[in-house]
């Protein structure tokens, strides 16, 4: 923390020390890069879960590295199920595309300089931070890391100890590291919406905001509203497991021959809580890609967004729309057909604001001056998987063909697809993209095609043959197929899976050089490299501490004016003043 | 004329330094301006802080929501429910709370009236209102406990400690929030924000524990 003492005579109050400039700093854009490398070492502990799992699933028999005992036992493979889609969603779908980027650049977009709040801002990175080190940590505790999935379904998760090997102190460490998130992603919430509110630049109108702010001024609502439902409901499934209570868990349930002293309790409940929050959810993750999408899109095709307004709608229907249909991941949970025909036909009517994106987007590249950058092969990735793993969601949708495809690697591929990987895509467009301004260099080009091109084909390879396994009857978080009748014919395409997931885990290599090289060896980065027209191309690269230097800017035009007919140059950047634009005529 | 687009932004942003400062008072932080803390450029407009108390609220107010949902599912898909006797102290605190509510209202008032002496006497009192309700739950809860009602004890009892405890911290967190205003210079927000902000988050705490209130009398 910096002292008055500096403030009297640092500029803009500058950090000087280490400490204060780097690690608790309350500057957006060093907060932003500390969650980007949050879940940037966090996919890196992701991907190893799931090439671990995949290797297994194809070379059950083989001694396998960090392993304990050598060969992997259906309690760890459980475990690693549970571990990699935590980590996943929370802190990498959920971390990187808000709390990095979000962070980083929805102030320097609506021309103000900072967050609403910086010291909560850094209090909510801090505690996010708390809670990855209590989830990796739940490795190492007596029983290793808990078994009951992302979801952390009861009574499984809600018995302490006795259901499994980690479901004692490693299930207890999941719930404490979910609650801290959803502390810090609360406090997060909070600030977004603030901030979008509150400190837009003069002219920043709501509808002249870049649709990535879009993206994340809805997120953070549905942050707002879905977070502190699973708080609530993480206190009460740690009462059951710690303080004798049965929310969740049902009279006469009987583990290893022993009936537990519960009673009336609900699994249903857990669901219901859970859900209401996990889909949503999914949205976060997905809501702030397509802002990225939308906004790559339009920058290299050289056009304008087709249909800002309704994009920007779009964005506010699918969150709407988001809180009602979480009954869909319980069509197979006993649920009333009528309930299950109400989930359905939401579930379905979320077609419509998402056909709207896609339509648009291809509207936007419809007939552009195309330039395939990286960013851009990213952004027109995001499309292609978003369409891809959603239309296969129509399908789920059904209760009738949920109840057979539900338990299946049908499922699997489907969200892999539509929020893993396509999240994942509007990750890499935003860190290609941006990547000038955050660091001042630039990115290798030829790199990032090279990791694109893997990226993109081997996404594919690996999420495509599963929809077939699942229509086959291959059962997900099963750890061995081989004794399963049915199964075995199947085997061929798990180990081409497995051969196409370690491809593709090994181009994540050729981006990590690239983003490491680039930082200290990449070509310096101009103001505005790619000739965009959002604020953040108006300051420096990278923006001095306040953003803007003291030079604030007012806004005059909607964000996207490319090829604006009779223009001296094809964009036309937010602040510039009409009269300006009058004499480059 | 010849120069380019690029070219007059520069011009443009060089010669309205002054003007889109001065612009910040009604949007945008002004740079450096006033005496904002050290780690803040910019100072952030005070209706930033109530946009921002209304939006915790909101978020605070799902919390509240999910454990209600909770209980209403929970009381209808089990059978083993049964209701707990609620401890008389319970309407006293309810009536200390909404008193409460009266005394910070008046405060707020003597605060607009500039009645410096008046505004701490009545803040005072309503802090000290806040501080014997928290008393008095822990004494519902020492009723309880010395009729053999636990947490554990039934589904009714548990979401009666649930309920009780998760809105006594948020309480607790207000009176440590009056205390603050009252006692320490506040360096970002004006004092007529941080009252304003303090009362909002007062009030909703008040109404909402006189909701959870009905909510576990009517439905035990």
């Amino acid at each position: 923390m910096s002292s008055h003492a500096h403030a009297a005579h640092a500029m803009p109050h500058a950090p000087t020390g280490f400490i204060s400039k780097y690690i608790f700093s309350t500057d957006h854009k060093v907060i932003g890069i500390q969650y980007y490398l949050l879940a940037l070492t966090a996919v890196m502990v992701g991907i190893v879960l799931s090439l671990l799992m995949r290797f297994h699933l194809v070379w059950p028999g083989a001694h396998l590295p960090f392993v304990v005992g050598g060969i992997m036992t259906p309690e760890q493979y459980a475990s690693l199920v549970t571990m990699h889609g935590t980590i996943m969603v929370f802190f990498v779908l959920t971390t990187a595309p808000q709390g990095g980027f979000g962070n980083y650049f929805l102030p320097i977009q609506i021309g103000a300089a900072d967050m609403a709040f910086p010291r909560l801002n850094m209090l909510s990175f801090w505690v996010t931070f708390l809670a990855f080190v209590c989830i990796v940590a739940a490795f190492f505790v007596p029983g290793g890391a808990p078994l009951s999935g992302w979801t952390g379904y009861a009574p499984l998760s809600a018995l302490n100890g006795v259901t499994g090997p980690g479901e004692g102190w490693g299930q207890t460490m999941w719930i404490f590291s979910i609650a801290l998130f959803c502390l810090g992603a609360l406090l997060g919430a909070l600030n977004f919406i603030a901030t979008t509110i509150d400190l837009r630049a003069p002219g920043m109108t709501l509808f002249r905001m870049p649709l990535t702010c879009w993206g994340w001024f809805v997120t953070a609502i549905l942050g707002l509203l879905a977070f502190g439902v699973l708080l609530a409901g993480g206190i009460l499934l740690l009462l059951d497991r710690s303080a004798g209570t049965s929310f969740f868990i049902p009279a006469g349930v009987v583990v290893n021959d022993q009936v537990q002293n519960h009673s009336g309790g609900s699994p249903l409940l857990w669901q219901h809580l859970f859900w209401f929050f996990g889909h949503p959810e999914v949205y976060i993750a997905i809501l702030p890609g397509m802002g990225v999408a939308s906004h790559v899109l339009s920058t290299f095709s050289r056009k304008p967004v087709f249909g800002y307004r309704a994009m920007a709608m779009a964005i506010c229907a699918i969150g709407f729309l988001g809180f009602m249909v979480w009954g869909h991941h319980m069509f197979v949970s006993g649920m009333s057909p009528y309930s299950g025909f109400a989930f359905s036909v939401l579930t379905m009517s979320i077609g419509v604001p998402s056909a709207i994106k896609t339509f648009n987007w291809l509207g936007t590249v419809w007939g552009g001056k195309i330039q395939l950058h990286t960013p851009m092969l990213f952004a027109l990735g995001f499309v292609s998987l978003f369409v891809s793993g959603g239309l296969s969601g129509l399908f789920l949708a059904q209760p009738a063909v949920d109840n057979l495809l539900h338990g299946t690697y049908y499922v699997v591929a489907h969200f892999h697809l539509v929020m893993g990987v396509a999240a994942i895509f509007g990750i890499f467009a935003a860190t290609y993209f941006w990547f000038p301004k955050m660091f001042g260099r630039m990115m290798s080009e030829p790199l990032g095609k090279l990791h694109f091109w893997i990226t993109f084909a081997g996404a594919y390879c690996i999420f495509m043959p599963m929809h077939f396994i699942g229509i086959a009857g291959g059962i997900r978080r099963y750890a061995d197929y081989t004794a399963v009748t049915y199964l075995p014919p199947l085997q061929p395409l798990h180990k081409f899976i497995t051969i196409a997931a370690f491809i593709t885990g090994a181009a994540q290599l050729v981006f990590l050089w690239n983003f490491f090289w680039s930082l200290k060896f990449g070509e310096k980065a101009s103001i505005n490299p790619w000739n965009a027209t959002t604020l953040e191309w108006t300051t420096a690269s990278p923006p001095p501490l306040d953003n803007f230097a003291g030079n604030y800017p007012s806004v005059y035009r909607g964000p996207y004016e490319f090829s604006v007919p009779g223009a001296k140059e094809d964009f036309i950047l937010q602040n510039l003043a009409p009269e300006a634009v009058a004499r480059a005529k | 004329m010849p120069t380019t687009v690029t070219h007059d932004v520069e011009l443009i942003d060089a010669g309205k330094g002054p003007g889109g400062s001065s612009s910040g008072g009604n949007g945008n932080g002004q740079p450096g301006g006033g005496g904002s803390g050290s780690s803040g450029p910019a100072a952030v407009p005070q209706r930033t802080y109530v946009t921002g108390m209304t939006v915790g609220l909101g978020g605070i107010l799902m919390f509240f929501m999910a454990l209600v949902s909770a209980f209403i599912v929970r009381k209808g898909v089990g059978n083993d429910w049964y209701a707990i006797e609620m401890p008389r102290v319970l309407w006293l605190n309810t009536l200390i709370l909404v008193a409460s509510s009266f005394t910070l209202a008046h405060a707020r008032k003597r605060f607009l009236a500039h009645e410096d002496a008046a505004f701490r006497h009545w803040w005072s009192v309503t802090t000290i209102l806040g501080v014997f309700f928290l008393a008095g739950q822990i004494i519902a809860w020492r009723q309880l406990a010395a009729a053999g009602v636990f947490l554990a004890t039934n589904p009714s009892s548990s979401f009666f400690y649930v309920f009780t405890a998760a809105h006594g911290l948020h309480l607790l967190g207000g009176v440590l929030g009056l205390m603050l205003v009252a006692f320490r210079p506040t360096r970002r927000l004006t004092r007529s924000t941080a009252t304003e902000i303090a009362a909002m988050y007062w009030h909703f705490m008040d109404g909402l524990w006189v909701f959870l209130f009905l909510v576990l009398l009517l439905g035990r």
